[in-house]
């Protein structure tokens, strides 16, 4: 199983950056991918290289500020959890975590390259906001 | 005008694969020729053994813990220093035509500027400022699948050749390790794919036409990068009549014995014998569900047989580009440098492919530098222990640049004497590898014609575990005096040496962003 996590401490409260990671359809303004389409608990994913994943989505908890899914009908993937949370730490800053657990485990390792990305990209768009 | 230079690497290359280095098998006359009119090397190491982090120092003169690029999967930073783009600052045109591998290979996400030039088919990404330094990129590796500019243009032109290679990966995205040819050996195929269209002559061809765009008068820098011999073996079919497998004796590092075999192997540090029996892969590039115990002695045959013949066809592609350079007229001011990234096992000790073994199989290295007719060098070999660390420093040197402030070793030695002046006193390989829980941390230095390797606490070494090997009255490696008492005094210099000379590892560590 490949099982990867990245994080960054962004110095805003919780609940702001919740509020944008928390809408799975604004995905793409944050990860490195070119589009995302949501209709109800489904999402589909479309990468620069043109793969287009789809998900379902698990968990979208406002309360727990946290977001999971899942890569569902793809030929390779035959294991996927994605989850995104927000931890509060104290009023004005928080920390963002993204975690991926898949098999075949490999492919753990470029999703969580571009997290690093996309979590950079929400703490240029946060931090000290 | 000044002095061009032509540097031709390959991948995953032996010492001994040249017939200037005491090679047998496969004919190497142009590169036997360069020898002969140049300096020839028989000590040169790499930073590392695996491609990205090599081909990461090759480019920056530093070492591996310097650079940052402890494994593949670890992008080199876009704002590296790169010789490249000293010489280019200098007036030199700059190319690299084939497989540069400075930035991961699986990418779906099209994050690497390598592979978004391969997909959208450009060969710069900013002229003004460009990639690396590099003018132009064309970019291959090993075969049709990817985004870079080889696998596309077989996609474009030829889509019937595409299936004739090797797959690469198996369904779960491991390195494959499904048998082929007459014996079922891993990772090879007889491939039929026209022999002009394979990538060793697409290299070449790209390069010949970068060469005849620049004026005459015009100083270039090229870097000619073939990505064979690496595995997969899996050569042109009309080609392969010109080694028979089972006419070639077992290599000299194979021992054909298997209890004495595993005797040597358990002598080591303990993840050799994790790998042999199949428990500990460490290294991603190795196939994760091949056993090396399970190599028969015919597989150790026919993979070099297969290597053989890449290794020719090399060294006529390498021999189409000179003559294209002669006929310039640019032969007289010509530097070629030759080398390649790190060593292949190819049978030795019953293992192929590559990973944490600092042994010759995979640290000794051919590198050949034939200095440009005009600046009247004269040819030698050196013995002095040098590292693909200096190629920046000699690039420098040759296009008459200070030295760069950023590279970490002097330029490469013209004698054994000029080394001694220049201070080649010893040379240092790193590895690192924490590949999902697997950990293998190694530290090496070769001098005085011993090669001492530290291992750093990780999943199955110790801290106080080692190698220690005399080249001198053991070549091939097989004695381990790590623990022997009368060599205790020169392990213990190799190793203050040794600490007192490693560049401290940049910290933190950078994140592994793809398996290569």
């Amino acid at each position: 199983m490949g099982s990867i996590r990245r994080s960054d401490f962004i110095n805003c409260s919780a609940d702001k950056v919740w509020a944008f990671v928390g809408q799975p359809e604004k995905l793409h303004e944050w990860f490195p991918i070119t589009s995302t389409r949501v209709e109800g608990n489904k999402r589909w994913i479309t990468l620069a290289g043109g793969i287009t994943f789809e998900e379902d989505i698990i968990t979208l908890d406002h309360d727990l500020r946290r977001f999971q899914y899942k890569i569902v009908n793809n030929p390779f993937i035959t294991f996927h959890l994605g989850t995104v949370d927000v931890i509060a730490d104290g009023p004005n800053r928080c920390m963002l975590m993204y975690s991926t657990d898949m098999e075949p485990e490999v492919l753990a390792l470029p999703i969580a390259g571009a997290a690093s990305i996309g979590i950079a990209k929400v703490k240029e768009m946060f931090d000290g906001k | 005008m000044g002095r061009k230079i032509l540097f031709i690497t390959t991948d995953q290359q032996r010492y001994d694969a040249l017939g200037c280095n005491g090679g047998t098998i496969a004919r190497t006359p142009v590169l036997d020729a360069l020898s002969r009119a140049g300096i020839t090397f028989d000590r040169a190491h790499p930073q590392n053994v695996v491609c990205m982090p090599s081909r990461s120092t090759m480019l920056t003169g530093q070492h591996v813990s310097t650079h940052g690029v402890w494994m593949n999967g670890v992008p080199l930073p876009e704002d590296a220093p790169s010789i490249a783009a000293d010489l280019r600052g200098a007036g030199y045109a700059t190319a690299l035509i084939g497989k540069a591998h400075f930035e991961p290979l699986l990418d779906p996400f099209l994050r690497f500027t390598e592979n978004r030039m391969g997909s959208q088919k450009i060969t710069t990404d900013n002229p003004k400022d460009p990639h690396r330094g590099f003018d132009h990129m064309e970019l291959a590796t090993h075969g049709a699948a990817g985004q870079l500019h080889y696998s596309q243009w077989v996609r474009e032109n030829h889509p019937e050749a595409v299936g004739g290679y090797y797959n690469v990966l198996d369904r779960e995205l491991q390195v494959n390790a499904e048998g082929g040819g007459d014996t079922n050996a891993p990772q090879i195929k007889v491939n039929p794919i026209p022999r002009e269209w394979y990538h060793t002559e697409w290299v070449a061809q790209r390069t010949i036409t970068w060469l005849q765009s620049l004026p005459d008068d015009r100083d270039w820098f090229c870097w000619m990068s073939f990505p064979d011999p690496h595995h997969p073996w899996d050569p042109p079919a009309s080609e392969m009549h010109r080694v028979n497998w089972k006419d070639l004796d077992l290599p000299e590092g194979y021992i054909a014995n298997a209890a004495k075999r595993e005797k040597v192997i358990d002598s080591k540090l303990r993840h050799w014998r994790g790998w042999y029996d199949g428990t500990f892969v460490s290294n991603y590039e190795a196939p994760a569900k091949w056993v090396p115990a399970t190599l028969t002695a015919d597989q150790v045959r026919e993979v070099n047989a297969y290597t053989h013949v890449e290794n020719e066809l090399i060294d006529e592609a390498i021999g189409s580009v000179m003559k294209a350079i002669e006929t310039r007229g640019w032969g007289n001011d010509l530097d070629v440098l030759y080398t390649t990234d790190h060593g292949e096992f190819q049978g030795d000790f019953g293992f192929l492919f590559k990973g944490p073994y600092h042994v010759d199989s995979l640290m000794r290295l051919p590198l050949i530098w034939r200095p440009a007719p005009s600046s009247n060098i004269e040819p030698a070999r050196v013995s002095a222990p040098v590292g693909l660390v200096s190629l920046a420093a000699t690039f420098a040197h040759i296009a008459g640049l200070e030295q760069p402030s950023y590279v970490e070793a002097p330029r490469l030695p013209h004698t054994d004497n000029d080394a001694a002046t220049l201070g080649h006193e010893r040379v240092l390989t790193e590895w690192d590898s924490v590949l999902f829980g697997k950990i293998v941390h190694l530290r090496t230095i070769c001098r005085d014609n011993w090669v001492c390797t530290a291992a750093l606490p990780g999943t199955m070494n110790e801290a106080g575990d080692g190698e220690l090997y005399d080249l001198t009255h053991d070549p091939l490696q097989h004695v381990n005096l790590w623990s022997d008492p009368k060599a205790k005094a020169m392990r213990e210099s190799l190793l203050a040496d040794m600490w007192d000379n490693l560049p401290k590892q940049v910290s933190p560590l950078r994140n592994m962003d793809a398996p290569v």
